[in-house]
């Protein structure tokens, strides 16, 4: 039932305590956490970075727009997501509206009323952090890659990467289920699926903390599961670092038809990934602080991050600690 | 890394310093650690009667000032028509009441309340008797000298020179140098004038027996014989040696203990009773003499002290939320709405509390399950819910005091606002995240309120968050502690449970 302290840190594993003062405190400066605890912020920036993000159709600021929200609509679906939105909370995700109304992802219809309800608690700031107004994002409907078909239900599956100092450290595909009512969100039910760093391999998943071997509501095995372009990926999870200036960082990336877009970037990422890639962040971090190499280019600290936490270098290493990549001249 | 020496010097730094406040209020000021201790307290009260011959009175009473193992608390003298003054002559403190006529039998009172303490405080050493000023009488004189010359050849110290001259003047056959020393002065006399001759510092001190409810006692009569710095106490009627334990010293300094002018017959009785009282009290009455701890919170009136006391405690429930957070892992709504909840609690009593509490969230969610259907704004609608939360506790209020229950009537001091807030963020998370999210979550407030109430409410908690202000640096000292603890919590060891198989693959 319970695991002792000493075999959990023999096990590298972070804590929220540790991950509060050690890391989030010690790399992320307050001041640019507005960056990314207000997603229009965070899309501007992207913009400028050349990241791309799910395009934006609408921004409601002030209750008499709220109105006007359902006029000019695309019909194939759409997004509302409050600007300062925490762990989820507050999205809603249209498939499709009609004269019925609008359906949200789980089949359920809503009137055009409720959806202005929702825009108005938005406005109001029940879904932002501190309770403080917010404004209305309407963006376009991400459309799954096919890959992902058979693995997520009701919802898009999105990729989590720990970005520390700029180097991708751990990744985590979350795959939304029946349980989770469409949403990625570990601890509501998505299974969490380790992605190897290497190769962009599933390594195992996890739903509700327990190991599992497939998806539980389509029953596809998770071990055949490659997440396709992940250099590409992990280049762009770094680009997130320069873009947003925090040490500390999770990168939340959604595969479109069109390519990876950037979903939103969180500054207190949860340790869930841990148990879904069954290791511990500890020697991964520790091992960036201590031996990688500073001035690399975000290209070239991706190529660092699959050399040094691969799966492949990681068979060298007896205890699991990564192990330094030296021949810094083949990033050329 | 910055260096984290200044950060650990701080939590040091308050911690000592909280217990150093805590430790100068226990012994400099004897505020005792626990609630419930007593001290031994005695109500002494000295009655003068005489006879007023109609001229201008003065009665001159001797007191004790700070009477050696006692600390005087009050002292208060009851006389009708006297002037009454206390005085501190060199000779030792006096009352002295006054009155310009006064005739037939008269009666003054004045009363000490002492307390017993284990400090010892030293006897004043008074002026040595000049020898041969007792009597001056050549019998006397001879019949002494031959009494001394028996005894200083007998002995070899004062203590033993007193042990013989008072064994040859209580012993059953007088001789008869002895019996004609004692037809002229009392035992007690004739012993320092004895002594003095011998160049023993010798002297007749005054005191009564402290015994629960005697009433009409008179002084007891000690002579105190100094050997260099040592002192000894002998009774000089029964030559007993040593200082009886429950001996009041009234008067030390060798002065006369009651001086009546313009009256006559007067008599010097005492009576006394014991009392219990909490040790607080008593202390109070010694932290508010002085004038430096008179800034502490017991000098308000005592309304505001009461809601000091609830004040004080909230550090304590911090102090259990950042443990139960920090160390243990729980999820709270509200990270210090269960602080509150807790006060509350102490408001209505856990048993009744609780269940109130559920009921108002419940019927709260239930109420803001149908407002949301009037589909209003947001700052609308928690308004909504305050009212309708107000208008809860006020039927509730109604309904239990006509069905008998008092506790019903205390719910007005829960929290009304947070709590409304709390059932407009529930039922936001019961429709985003499931039921199973509100329970958690409201369970973890409820059990964190609960913990925190059985914490605050405790008698010990009370009594030294109240009396000990040094306890508020020591919880700051924890809590910043606390605050850089970075290990793992209590919970975290059963959600990463399931990566103890991982321990064998490495």
């Amino acid at each position: 039932m319970f695991i002792k302290p000493g075999e959990l840190r023999r096990l590298g594993i972070v804590g929220m305590n540790r991950r509060n003062l050690r890391y989030i405190h010690t790399y992320n400066d307050r001041s640019r956490y507005p960056a990314v605890d207000d997603k229009l912020k965070t899309k501007l920036l992207a913009r400028e970075a050349g990241i791309a993000t799910a395009q934006v159709l609408a921004v409601v600021r002030r209750p008499h727009e709220v109105r006007h929200l359902s006029t000019g609509l695309p019909r194939h679906g759409f997004v509302l997501k409050p600007a300062k939105g925490s762990g989820g909370k507050g999205i809603l995700v249209i498939r499709e509206s009609g004269e019925r109304g609008h359906q949200k992802s789980n089949g359920h219809w809503i009137s055009d009323q409720d959806l202005q309800r929702h825009a108005h608690n938005t406005l109001a700031g029940l879904f932002s952090l501190a309770g403080t107004p917010d404004v209305v994002i309407v963006e376009e409907l991400i459309h799954c890659d096919d890959t992902f078909a058979d693995y997520s239900v009701e919802g898009v599956p999105d990729i989590r990467i720990i970005v520390f100092r700029g180097f991708p450290v751990m990744a985590m595909l979350r795959l939304a289920t029946h349980a989770s009512d469409g949403k990625a969100n570990l601890h509501q039910g998505a299974v969490g699926v380790g992605i190897d760093m290497g190769s962009g391999h599933a390594v195992g998943g996890v739903q509700f903390n327990r190991p599992v071997a497939c998806h539980p509501d389509t029953g596809k095995p998770l071990e055949h599961l490659t997440v396709p372009g992940w250099s590409a990926i992990l280049e762009l999870a770094s680009r997130c670092y320069d873009m947003s200036g925090l040490g500390y960082l999770g990168a939340d990336i959604v595969l479109d038809r069109s390519g990876p877009l950037l979903l939103e970037l969180n500054a207190r990422p949860g340790l869930s990934i841990q148990v879904a890639n069954r290791q511990g962040l500890e020697p991964r971090l520790a091992h960036i602080e201590q031996h990688a190499p500073t001035g690399l280019t975000a290209a070239e600290r991706a190529v660092y991050a699959q050399r040094a936490f691969g799966h492949a270098a990681q068979d060298h290493t007896a205890a699991g600690d990564p192990a330094p990549v030296t021949d810094i001249e083949a990033f050329g | 890394m910055k260096s984290r020496t200044p950060f650990y010097a701080l939590v040091a730094g308050l911690f000592i310093a909280g217990v150093v406040l805590i430790a100068i209020q226990r012994y400099g000021y004897d505020v005792p650690l626990l609630p419930g201790e007593h001290r031994e307290i005695w109500e002494v009260e000295a009655q003068v009667h005489f006879e007023a011959t109609g001229d201008p009175v003065l009665v001159s009473l001797a007191v004790p000032d700070q009477p050696a193992g006692y600390l005087r608390l009050s002292e208060h003298t009851v006389s009708p028509g006297y002037g009454a003054s206390v005085v501190e002559p060199a000779t030792g403190r006096r009352v002295e009441w006054s009155i310009r006529h006064a005739a037939g039998p008269q009666t003054l009172y004045y009363k000490a309340r002492l307390l017993l303490s284990e400090t010892p405080s030293t006897l004043p050493a008074p002026a040595p008797a000049v020898p041969g000023t007792l009597v001056r009488d050549e019998a006397f004189r001879t019949s002494a000298e031959q009494l001394l010359q028996e005894a200083y050849a007998r002995s070899a110290s004062p203590f033993s020179l007193t042990r013989e001259l008072l064994r040859n003047l209580t012993q059953p056959s007088l001789s008869d140098q002895a019996r004609l020393l004692l037809s002229q002065a009392s035992h007690a006399e004739v012993l320092v004038d004895l002594l003095a001759r011998a160049g023993v510092h010798a002297t007749v001190v005054r005191g009564i027996y402290l015994r629960d409810g005697r009433r009409q006692q008179k002084l007891e009569t000690f002579v105190q014989v100094r050997d260099g710095d040592k002192a000894q106490f002998f009774n000089p009627r029964t030559g007993r040696e040593g200082r009886p334990g429950d001996l009041l010293l009234w008067e030390v300094n060798g002065a006369p203990v009651l001086d009546v002018v313009g009256g006559v017959n007067s008599t010097l009785l005492f009576s006394m009773i014991k009392q219990y009282q909490p040790a607080l009290e008593v202390s109070q009455t010694l932290q508010k003499a002085d004038a430096l701890l008179n800034f502490s919170i017991h000098s308000l009136p005592v309304e505001e002290r009461a809601m000091f006391q609830n004040l004080l405690l909230i550090p304590v429930g911090a102090l259990m939320v950042v443990l139960l957070r920090v160390f243990v892992g729980i999820r709270t709504a509200g990270t210090f709405m269960p602080v509150l909840i807790a006060l509350a609690f102490m408001q209505t009593s856990l048993l009744a509390g609780v269940p109130l509490f559920i009921l108002l969230i419940s019927v709260g969610l239930w109420l803001r399950s149908y407002v949301s259907r009037l589909n209003l704004l947001l700052v609308s609608r928690v308004s909504a819910v305050i009212i309708a939360v107000v208008g809860l506790i006020g039927l509730f209020s109604v309904l239990s005091f006509h069905m008998g229950l008092n506790a019903g009537l205390k719910l007005m001091f829960f929290p009304m606002v947070i709590i409304s807030w709390t059932i407009e963020r529930m039922s936001i998370l019961w429709e985003e995240e499931g039921p199973r999210e509100v329970i958690v979550q409201t369970g973890g407030s409820l059990l964190t309120a609960v913990i925190a109430f059985l914490v605050m409410n405790n008698a010990i908690v009370k009594h030294v968050a109240f009396n000990f202000i040094g306890l508020q640096l020591v919880i700051l000292s924890v809590v910043v502690a606390a605050g850089s603890y970075t290990g793992y919590r209590l919970l975290e060891l059963r959600r990463f449970a399931g990566m103890r198989e991982q321990l064998d693959v490495h």
